[in-house]
């Protein structure tokens, strides 16, 4: 059999929505365990003092891309058959910029928001409210931005297509790059503690 | 004898409301990522959130006015499954609820507080969260996805889009996360 497995999830199906629920549940567990559902842990990588949320985000991004190597070499996964989110050159730079300035704000991004107020968090369960409302009232507006939101189109496509290499050496490359970032972060993290450290001794 | 007899307890709560410290980053990074692959071999999607979002924004605009609803490119992708509960993504962010809560429970970190950085006071923390998560619920329209379907799947799936979306949030987040450095640290 090769997988994906054959469920039709865009009608609902009842397997698909349970896989979507066991899916979820896994996820919101891996979240919570991180700290990731907390706003001040959250925050603590953009204050330089925790590093979490890298050390997270890439280890699973590298976990899953070379799974998906690996099972796609070994002929068990189409990787044909996995959706890849279609490009947007401007829309997506222009998103990214307006995104990170809110999550810096928030202190949350909408899958940790979610986490937070599930687990009583208050400030967790206002930045939902504030999504819904920035998702709703984007949504209303993009026929008026049309031109801009659609622009930049390039359909699903990859690094290893638009740099013209093997899919293994962009897929190498990333794994080298985590590995830079981890050892940067850790180094990050021991100078700021250092630096804090002396700070109290001053006082 | 002078010196006051501490009580444990009265310091760092009882056994019961005690936390629990936080995995180590790299076992849960690894094993979320393992989650997402499963979410690929299983549903050949990745995950997301602010997809939910959208769906239960198209959803209020659709039983308030539907003409407006169907008309708007955005919304109408965001209500093909038929129905909240039949969305792919409304049920995996209920999952999300579910398993944070279980985490959070088993380990004894539930609690109805509104968290904040040492010098921020409750209000201001809460009108930068409410106004913070429309900004970025904007965002995500824009970039059709957050840093669920965007950077994780989408970083995972080697998309060039994903990766632009990492480094330009990741940018912006470190330049308003300097200017407001203040109620963080």
């Amino acid at each position: 059999m090769i997988a994906p497995l054959p469920f039709d999830f865009a009608n609902g199906t009842q397997p698909s929505l349970a896989g979507a629920l066991g899916v979820g549940i896994a996820f919101g567990w891996c979240l919570e365990r991180a700290g990731l559902g907390s706003a001040p842990k959250l925050m603590g990588q953009f204050t330089l003092r925790d590093m979490t949320v890298l050390k997270v985000m890439f280890s699973a991004i590298v976990t899953a891309m070379l799974g998906l190597f690996w099972l796609s070499w070994l002929g068990v996964v189409d990787l044909a058959r996995v959706a890849v989110p279609p490009t947007f050159i401007g829309p997506q730079i222009a998103g990214g910029i307006v995104f990170g300035a809110g999550m810096a704000l928030a202190g949350l991004c909408p899958g940790t928001s979610c986490v937070a107020a599930a687990t009583g968090r208050l400030d967790g369960l206002t930045v939902a409210g504030g999504l819904f409302a920035g998702v709703l009232g984007a949504g209303l507006a993009v026929p008026t931005i049309a031109r801009f939101y659609e622009s930049g189109s390039r359909g699903t496509l990859a690094m290893p297509a638009a740099l013209g290499v093997a899919r293994g050496t962009v897929t190498f490359a990333v794994v080298a790059g985590a590995l830079a970032a981890f050892a940067l972060a850790g180094r990050i993290e021991r100078a700021m503690a250092a630096r804090a450290g002396a700070g109290r001794v001053r006082q | 004898m002078s010196a006051p007899v501490v009580i444990p307890s009265e310091v760092e709560g009882s056994a019961l409301t005690q936390q629990r410290p936080y995995a180590d980053p790299y076992v849960a990074g690894v094993a979320l990522g393992l989650v997402l692959l499963a979410s690929f071999v299983i549903a050949g999607r990745g995950l997301g959130a602010s997809g939910a979002f959208a769906t239960a924004a198209a959803t209020t605009v659709r039983s308030v006015a539907p003409d407006v609803a169907s008309n708007n490119s955005f919304l109408a992708t965001h209500l093909d499954a038929g129905g909240l509960l039949r969305d792919w993504l409304v049920v995996e962010i209920l999952g999300v609820m579910i398993g944070g809560w279980c985490s959070a429970a088993l380990a004894g970190r539930l609690g109805v507080k509104v968290e904040r950085g040492p010098h921020a006071g409750v209000s201001p923390r809460l009108w930068a969260a409410g106004a913070g998560g429309a900004i970025m619920g904007a965002g995500a329209v824009l970039a059709r996805g957050c840093t669920s379907g965007q950077a994780l799947t989408g970083g995972a799936l080697l998309s060039v889009g994903a990766w632009l979306f990492i480094a330009a949030a990741f940018g912006a987040a470190y330049v308003v996360a300097y200017v407001t450095r203040r109620s963080w640290t």
